[in-house]
């Protein structure tokens, strides 16, 4: 393939498309002229064929950052904010990173790296940088302790879904998620936004729920991701109201019921939709019909070049939009011999329908049977008056350990209507669930930590 | 135990203290939530922190356990 047919992300940056811009709280930039712009210090060209890691700490300079670098680099490394300083050295001699994008140069001038590039708030540049390669993209897996993995990925593999899905209809969509860029999934919004010709909306460390969603609608967003995590805390800020986008999107944990029938109530001019994607699995699907799991039709057979098979419980996943490989000196096989990659995520078929019970490294144990604590959370999250809940499991003298949920009942509920609604609790899960599932205690609580990746934190897990 | 007794549906006999915690109608998993919530409220758990105790077999044994915890 000869340069000129190799796919970068600057390709979408056409100066023919007016209006275009990406903001956090503190500024906005034009996309429009991004082309003639640098927030690179230095030559262009100067990242030509490194491997390079991006740990710039400000969001909107490491997405332009990203633009620049695509096609130029060998290999780009998305550093998250909440990247683990101590595990940084084993990472870069793992992806052999031979220069870093830094928005803070001081910080790497004692460090082995070979060439360091000061990143800034972009400046008109005099000579472009220029497509010569297609870039391996390099992300980190979220959620475990240690050192994370490097998934390596292409960028026709990261835009495999949203080429799929096509242009969206009207005007250029303004895209927004509660994500940060530098994952998975907020990459792939990012994304959404470059190729699709609108504008980004990013999130902002620290800013209130109300203050952000104010700026959403002062934006003009109109399509919107996050973890079923973030859409709850959002619900449960009472700030929903004024903000009508067409498009609300959930990923990366499982949409029960409950939360999409929240989100249809708060935004009823909006299509909701659930996607499952992975860092490593790619996108696999997206559900719009508002029903929480997926069509059983959809395993088996090939649907955009996706296909999904179950096999030990789990979903397992072949596509061209999956990674490639794990990156590193003792990094696994990402897929099994046939290519497919397993999610680790487990199903159940109900009927016509499959529905996520949970993560399998996520299992409780509880006086030996094996519990998922997502499929006791769904049961909780459907009472009326429950917003959020967090099952886990608890050490105990007698029976080695048993199930304890924390709940946080939805906003205006009576505190004092709390031992009603634990016992309707109670019953709804008895009914539901084999007794060694229903929780023996049930507190209250006013908040459950989120972790940086938009997740419900599970520390027993 | 009667809030217990009442959420794991157990019908509780009268109690006192030559009551054997078995005829209470409590299974394991009744006095596991007993013991977690006595923990939470008074901050011991003493079937933890002992580590010759004995099961307690009746009402009063429970409560001794309970009491005979070092302060």
């Amino acid at each position: 393939m000869s340069p000129r047919e190799i796919f970068a992300l600057r390709d979408y940056l056409s100066p023919d498309l007016k209006g275009r811009t990406i903001s956090d709280a503190r500024q906005a930039v034009s996309l429009t002229h991004i082309l003639e712009e640098t927030c690179l210090v230095g030559r262009p060209g100067q990242l030509a064929g490194r491997s390079v890691l991006l740990a710039v700490s400000d969001q909107l300079i490491a997405g332009i950052a990203m633009t620049e670098i695509d096609g130029v680099a060998k290999r780009m490394l998305l550093c998250p904010p909440d990247l683990n300083a101590e595990h940084i050295n084993a990472l870069i001699e793992d992806a052999e990173i031979d220069a870093v994008v830094t928005d803070q140069p001081a910080r790497w001038s004692a460090s082995e790296v070979y060439l360091v590039v000061a990143a800034r708030a972009p400046v008109r540049a005099g000579a472009k940088a220029k497509t010569g390669r297609a870039t391996e993209w390099l992300m980190l897996t979220s959620g475990t302790s240690g050192v994370p993995k490097i998934v390596g990925h292409s960028l026709e593999a990261l835009t495999g879904a949203i080429v799929a899905d096509g242009p969206a209809r009207g005007a250029p969509p303004v895209w927004a998620t509660f994500y940060d860029i530098r994952r998975y999934g907020g990459l792939q919004i990012f994304l959404r936004a470059i190729i699709g010709g609108g504008s980004m909306v990013l999130s902002e460390p620290g800013e209130s729920i109300s203050d952000h969603v104010a700026r959403l609608q002062a934006s003009g967003v109109t399509h919107i991701s996050g973890t079923p995590s973030h859409w709850r805390k959002l619900l449960m800020s009472g700030s929903a109201a004024g903000f009508s986008p067409r498009y609300v999107r959930l990923s990366g944990e499982i949409a029960d019921q409950a939360v999409l029938d929240g989100l249809s109530r708060a935004f009823p001019e909006a299509s909701i939709g659930h996607a499952y994607a992975s860092t490593e699995a790619g996108v696999g699907f997206a559900v719009n019909d508002g029903l929480e799991g997926f069509p059983a039709s959809m395993i088996g057979g090939s649907r955009d070049g996706v296909e999904m098979k179950v096999e030990d419980g789990s979903l397992r996943i072949r596509s061209t939009r999956t990674a490639h490989a794990y990156v590193g000196q003792n990094a696994a096989a990402l897929t099994d011999g046939d290519g497919f990659v397993d999610s680790g995520d487990i199903v159940e078929l109900r009927g016509e329908r499959y529905y996520f019970v949970g993560r399998r490294g996520g299992i409780i144990n509880i006086g030996g049977l094996k519990v998922h604590p997502e499929e006791i959370e769904a049961v909780i999250n459907r009472h009326a008056e429950v917003r959020m809940s967090r099952a886990r499991s608890r050490r105990s003298p007698i029976t080695g350990s048993i199930v304890v949920a924390d709940v946080i009942l939805a906003d205006g509920c009576d505190l004092a209507r709390s031992d009603d609604i634990r016992k309707e609790i109670l019953a709804d899960c008895r009914a539901e669930l084999a007794s060694h599932k229903v929780p023996a205690m049930i507190k209250f609580v006013s908040s459950l930590d989120i972790t940086a990746a938009g997740k419900l934190a599970r520390h027993d897990a | 135990m009667q809030r217990i007794a009442a959420e794991q549906q157990v019908k509780l006999p009268p109690l006192d203290d030559d009551l054997s915690l078995h005829e209470t109608g409590f299974d394991s998993l009744g006095f596991a939530i007993l013991v977690a919530r006595l923990e939470d409220d008074l901050g011991i758990d003493p079937f933890t922190i002992s580590e010759d105790a004995s099961f307690p077999l009746t009402i009063g044994d429970f409560i001794r356990a309970y009491e005979n915890v070092p302060a």
